[in-house]
């Protein structure tokens, strides 16, 4: 067993660890949040992910022991209480998902786009700078696959708080 | 519009009732679910071979490695009915017994199951099993083994196998134009974003299942026909499902596994199957050569459709996929034959998805109507809309509805349609193209239970499932408006075979069934209420139970009010059931939903390169229970439909019966870039031959339709017919334009 320290949404968590454990299923199984969800494991489809010290990965392509120290945001840790973050609000408000296995990786993605789009880090469609536009969005999000199709909602969603905020 | 007495929350946009816990990460899905005794974790070994029979086994290196509680083999299963036997329920009813005997079903068939403490424990036990096979030759392709082709017993969703009407030859040989084509359609997987998963528990006799599946009634049955149990015994729990798509109406091959690992010791045992076991593990759609011929007359009218369809079945697993059944209900006609022929093969299960029948039966028969459209010198709407049929055509009964050419005329008005436009933007051939699409629409049996309980909450229940569908929200839509009262006094409680049964969820009869049940539940509820309202007052004899409303902890009608803890005997909550049944419309009538698809690609001149640009779909789906959730399932259908036109297919090594992208990586699937703003259309309407809130399925609606309007697209851009899907940028290589 291995030693670990970590935060996850603000707690410190102090951890003995079979080496062999990813990020994803230490949070799913030693730490029992179910949130992030485990779609293929191969970060393939991007119900995994996590923001890690204020980046988005997959935390099912990540060995847990590689995040000693680290500050681990999951979708457990996005509302306040009771009350919805925007973004989870824009998700429920304009039906961006159906069944809802991929929300919560979609969910941390675009928390993570929207500091990225803030930074102004260009993406493989961005011209001079970047722009909000349907086309950043879609790009920046296609690491996360919806099968039920609620596309065109996410971008509404991400492109309101986006929006908001500028 | 039809009049309907349905003016309040039925039809309005409201935000899915669950969604909060959805974004939250609070939904538990079936691999979430934790329960009070720690689970155990089963890893499956799957076959290399896909027939044969196990010679040996040697599980020895796993048994002894830490954490490690069980391997289950072939050699230490508990007893089971044999697979496919008790059958008469249908297939997703019949025992799907696993690792029985030493004979291997598929490449990919588990034939060890390691149960451990963690997965990582049980997954590195697992690759210590060594499993020595005697291979056999198998079946994999039904174009090569066509000597083998069978006539299948029936067809999924129709008896009909085959249909002849009419004298095909003579039309057809004297058709002025003629038109025929050989296709294919590939493998797929519904690919659905959460990968099978059951935790299993047994308690004596009685066993406990969470897992992820659309009909838990069926479900049940199988549990019971593969163990030889009653099915009273078994309680499935699904309450959040993530993704269906048809993959998951039956039980699959964790959910028998996780039973035996438990079984075996006497723990709770949890098997998610990893991404590439779904898919060998979990169902798909079969692969189809279908050959396609019809003639038109001068005038531009259909004479003679021929429909011809090749596919594959998995050994003793009927399902043989209505590819042609579409073609029966499309277009008028003089004669019109259809057949369907299956080779029976050693894949893994083939089975529904989205649509089964329409999504690969009107990929290519649209496509074909456009190449007839195109001979026949007939815009491709205009022809359409000129042979729409009275009647319908195969079995001579009215249709319920039939608002196909309002459909296609307000798909072309909305789209901008000018005929299938092709024109040059530098290097992008831009096309567009257009496709009917068409749906049984189904009812089933279903019973739900409603309960008021005295403080004037209502809580409904049913074993229903809510796959992403929105059923929880309109369930609670339909038993608010029932009971006059807001959707926040209304939970609607699913996924549990505790709770009354349903038809679950598939084939789009889930919404119209189980909203019915739900609803004459209410209607019952109301009427019981009133006559207890009579025992306890004398003025609320002869009153009309129709006007009843709850207000807060009281019935009320007009200025009357009566506190509901004075109408029960104390106990707590009154409650009342309903049913649903299809009535005599369903035998009398050709019931469909409808729609039609308009769309731009742009072809890339060098490199044929196909990008969607804009995609219409106008439908008419009867009453729209939730005007927010239909439109995503639409549009979830019509991305579907992208895929099939453009990208998905599961490809085999047929050297060895092995499916080879089994992964997200290489079974592509849209992402969001891949898909442009969508243009969703309802028309607004009312089936009263439907069900009683006049609604029609709406799920596979989208799927139907969209695929061959972008292949239609993709012949304007670019001039050549693609006669195989999905249709790939090396299929349009050499008929591009020569550069320079």
């Amino acid at each position: 067993m291995h030693p670990l320290r970590l935060t996850v949404n603000g707690t410190p968590h102090d951890l003995k660890i079979d080496p062999r454990v990813s990020l994803l299923d230490l949070l799913r199984e030693n730490l029992a949040m179910t949130g992030s969800k485990k779609g293929c494991d191969h970060g393939q489809c991007g119900a995994c992910t996590v923001i890690v010290n204020g980046r988005r990965i997959n935390s099912c392509l990540s060995l847990a022991v590689a995040h000693e120290g680290d500050e681990v945001t999951t979708i457990e840790g996005m509302a306040d209480g009771e009350a919805l973050s925007p973004l989870q609000a824009a998700f429920v408000k304009h039906d961006a998902f159906q069944c809802g296995y991929c929300t919560p990786g979609q969910i941390c993605s675009a928390t993570a786009l929207l500091d990225e789009l803030k930074r102004g880090e260009p993406s493989v469609v961005t011209k001079e700078k970047v722009e909000l536009i349907d086309e950043e969005i879609r790009e920046r999000m296609s690491g996360n696959l919806c099968r039920c199709g609620a596309y065109n909602n996410i971008v509404d969603a991400i492109m309101e708080v986006a929006e908001a905020r500028t | 519009m039809s009049e309907h007495e349905f003016k309040g929350l039925i039809g309005q946009p409201l935000d899915r009732v669950e969604g909060p816990l959805k974004v939250s990460g609070r939904a538990t899905y079936a691999a979430d679910w934790r329960g009070d005794k720690p689970h155990l974790i089963g890893f499956i070994v799957e076959s290399p071979v896909a027939k044969g029979r196990i010679v040996s086994i040697d599980t020895k290196a796993a048994e002894a490695c830490a954490g490690v509680e069980a391997v289950v083999t072939h050699e230490n299963t508990p007893k089971q009915i044999p697979f496919g036997e008790r059958a008469k329920g249908g297939r997703f009813a019949q025992s799907h017994a696993m690792m029985r005997t030493d004979a291997i079903r598929h490449l990919g068939y588990p034939v060890a199951l390691v149960v451990a403490q963690t997965f990582e424990q049980a997954r590195h036990a697992a690759s210590l099993v060594r499993c020595e096979i005697a291979a056999e030759d198998g079946v994999f392709n039904p174009e090569k083994h066509e000597d083998q082709a069978v006539k299948p017993d029936e067809l999924d969703g129709t008896p009909e196998v085959d249909t002849e009407a009419g004298d095909f030859e003579a039309e057809y040989g004297k058709a002025a134009h003629q038109v025929e084509g050989e296709f294919h359609t590939p493998s797929q997987h519904a690919a659905a974003m959460e990968p099978h998963a059951t935790v299993a528990q047994w308690d004596g006799d009685k066993l406990t299942v969470h897992m992820s599946i659309q009909i838990l009634g069926d479900g049940r049955k199988a549990f019971a026909n593969t163990f030889d149990i009653d099915p009273e015994d078994v309680r499935i729990v699904s309450p959040y499902i993530g993704g269906g798509f048809g993959s998951k109406l039956g039980v699959h091959n964790e959910a028998i596994l996780a039973a035996h690992g438990a079984k075996l010791t006497g723990k709770p045992v949890r098997i998610a199957q990893h991404r590439r076991n779904v898919f060998s593990n979990g169902p798909h759609r079969p692969r189809h050569r279908q050959r396609l011929k019809l003639g038109a007359d001068a005038n531009g009218k259909i004479v003679a459709i021929d429909h011809a369809t090749l596919s594959i079945m998995a050994r003793d697993y009927p399902f043989a996929e209505a590819a042609a059944s579409p073609t029966r209900a499309s277009y008028a006609t003089k004669a019109m034959r259809t057949s369907h022929r299956v080779v029976e093969g050693d894949i893994p299960k083939a089975d529904s998805m989205r649509a089964p029948g329409e999504a690969v039966g009107t990929l290519t028969f649209e496509s074909m109507i456009d190449e007839l459209a195109h001979s026949c010198g007939v815009d491709p709407v205009e022809f359409r809309v000129r042979n729409e049929p009275e009647k319908d055509p195969h079995s001579g009964k009215p249709f319920s509805t039939r608002k196909m050419r309002r459909c296609l005329q307000e798909g072309a008005e909305k789209f901008g349609w000018k005929g299938p436009v092709s024109r040059r933007e530098g290097d992008w051939l831009i096309g567009h193209g257009m496709a009917a699409a068409i749906r049984p629409n189904l009812m089933q049996e279903a019973e739900a239970e409603i309960e008021l309980s005295t403080d004037g909450h209502l809580t409904v229940r049913l074993d229903m499932t809510d796959i992403g569908t929105g059923t929880y929200t309109i369930l609670t839509q339909i038993a608010a408006e029932a009971m006059g009262v807001a959707p926040e006094h209304v939970t609607v409680k699913l996924g549990d075979t505790d709770f009354p049964e349903t038809c679950g969820s598939g084939g789009s009869f889930g919404a119209g069934s189980t909203g019915t049940a739900v609803f004459e539940a209410a209607k019952a509820l109301k009427d019981d209420l009133l006559k207890r309202a009579a025992k306890a007052d004398s003025e609320w004899k002869g009153t009309n139970s129709k006007e009843l409303r709850i207000d807060g902890a009281n019935i009320a009608l007009g200025n009357r009010s009566l506190p509901i803890a004075q109408l029960g005997d104390g106990s707590g909550g009154i409650s009342a059931k309903g049913a649903a049944k299809p009535g005599k419309e369903y035998k009398t009538m050709a019931q469909y939903s409808y729609g039609a698809q308009f769309a731009e690609v742009a072809v890339d001149a060098v490199t044929g390169e196909i990008r969607l640009r804009r995609l219409t779909g106008v439908f008419d789906a009867g009453l729209i229970l939730n005007e927010k959730t239909a439109r995503s399932q639409l549009m979830g259908g019509m991305i579907f439909g992208i895929g099939a036109a453009l990208m998905e297919e599961s490809l085999m090594d047929e050297r060895y019966g092995a499916f080879m992208n089994r992964d997200l990586a290489e079974y592509h699937v849209a992402v969001n870039r891949d898909v442009p703003r969508l243009d969703v259309h309802m028309i607004e309407g009312f089936d009263e031959n439907s069900n009683p809130l006049g609604s029609k399925g709406i799920g596979e609606l989208g799927i139907c339709g969209a695929g061959p309007a972008i292949a239609n697209a993709v012949f304007a851009a670019t001039g050549h017919r693609v006669r195989k899907f999905p249709i790939h940028m090396e299929d349009l290589l050499e008929h591009l334009p020569a550069i320079g």
